[in-house]
């Protein structure tokens, strides 16, 4: 296997989370009560789709420089990855969200934008299966990918934060809600154990299996590459 | 032929661990008692955890056979 030791750090990290993640203490906000546990495992799907689509951003760009297959085969297989996050992202955030907010959809900015960003990357796939032409494919989706990309981020971390929203970080009142996730401050210091962690678990799993679709990529098209 | 061996006999061996934790046939005698208290305490928590460890377990097991899968045919290049 290749890159062990990053893969070790993996298995661990997230055993972890899914041992901790259910034992520590939590502290009590709003009607979350124990539900407040799915912040380490809801969260980190967002996190992980962040990685794996700024990864397929990077490679797409090296593909338009390099002409190269290899790179297109890279940041598609990234980028679906990336939608798998988001599809678990979307579910479990709507299981999270019918027994805190009453409903699973609840047409919250961020989960609006979050879907939107799921659909963009899924017509991504789309453009990619309407070319027949290897290598018009790889550029057209190069080109789609990286403003797909900008449209992704203001999305689901700026538009969010400047409406009222049901996810921390909104407008809420006169005060902004800041940065969440990423603030010292507003995580509980023994849940900001479990997190980050957590966080690292999966956008490394995320890149695993990418790496491995890649891989199988490359051999299906060792004849293109090699030539 | 060791290597041969030990791939034989390794499923028969890790199959048989899990016989450890199977109680269908045992009297419930002190020891057992408290395995038994440790999954019902905090109002079952822990058999949620066993349940989420399980599934997470045979997906990286499962992981890592795929990836000595792909593995094995880049070598076969």
């Amino acid at each position: 296997m290749k890159f062990t030791w990053w893969k070790i750090v993996c298995i661990v990290f997230l055993l972890f989370t899914f041992t901790a993640g259910f034992l520590v203490k939590v502290p009590h906000v709003g009607n979350l009560y124990q539900s407040i546990r799915n912040f380490f495992f809801h969260v980190p799907m967002w996190f992980g789709q962040i990685a794996l689509l700024t990864l397929s951003l990077f490679y797409s760009i090296a593909y338009l420089r390099k002409q190269n297959i290899k790179y297109d085969i890279y940041a598609s297989e990234f980028a679906k990855t990336g939608i798998i996050f988001g599809v678990l992202g979307l579910a479990t955030g709507s299981i999270w969200a019918t027994y805190t907010w009453g409903e699973p959809w609840s047409n919250d900015p961020k989960q609006i934008a979050a879907a939107i960003a799921v659909l963009i990357y899924l017509a991504y796939i789309v453009l990619r299966g309407s070319m027949n032409d290897i290598d018009k494919k790889a550029r057209v989706s190069a080109v789609y990918n990286i403003f797909s990309y900008f449209i992704y981020i203001p999305l689901i971390m700026i538009l969010p934060r400047l409406v009222q929203s049901l996810h921390p970080g909104g407008m809420e009142g006169a005060k902004g809600g800041g940065n969440p996730a990423l603030s010292g401050g507003s995580l509980d210091a023994t849940m900001r154990v479990v997190f980050w962690p957590a966080v690292i678990g999966w956008v490394i799993l995320g890149i695993w299996i990418s790496n491995l679709k890649i891989r199988i990529g490359l051999l299906d098209h060792k004849n293109l590459i090699n030539a | 032929m060791l290597k041969e061996f030990i791939k034989r006999i390794s499923g028969t061996v890790t199959l048989s661990l899990f016989s450890l934790i199977l109680f269908a046939q045992t009297t419930a005698d002190s020891n057992e008692a408290s395995m038994d208290t440790t999954m019902r305490s905090h109002d079952k928590i822990y058999v949620v955890m066993a349940v989420c460890v399980t599934i997470l377990i045979v997906l990286f097991l499962y992981l890592v056979r795929i990836d000595r899968k792909v593995s094995k045919k880049e070598r076969a290049l």
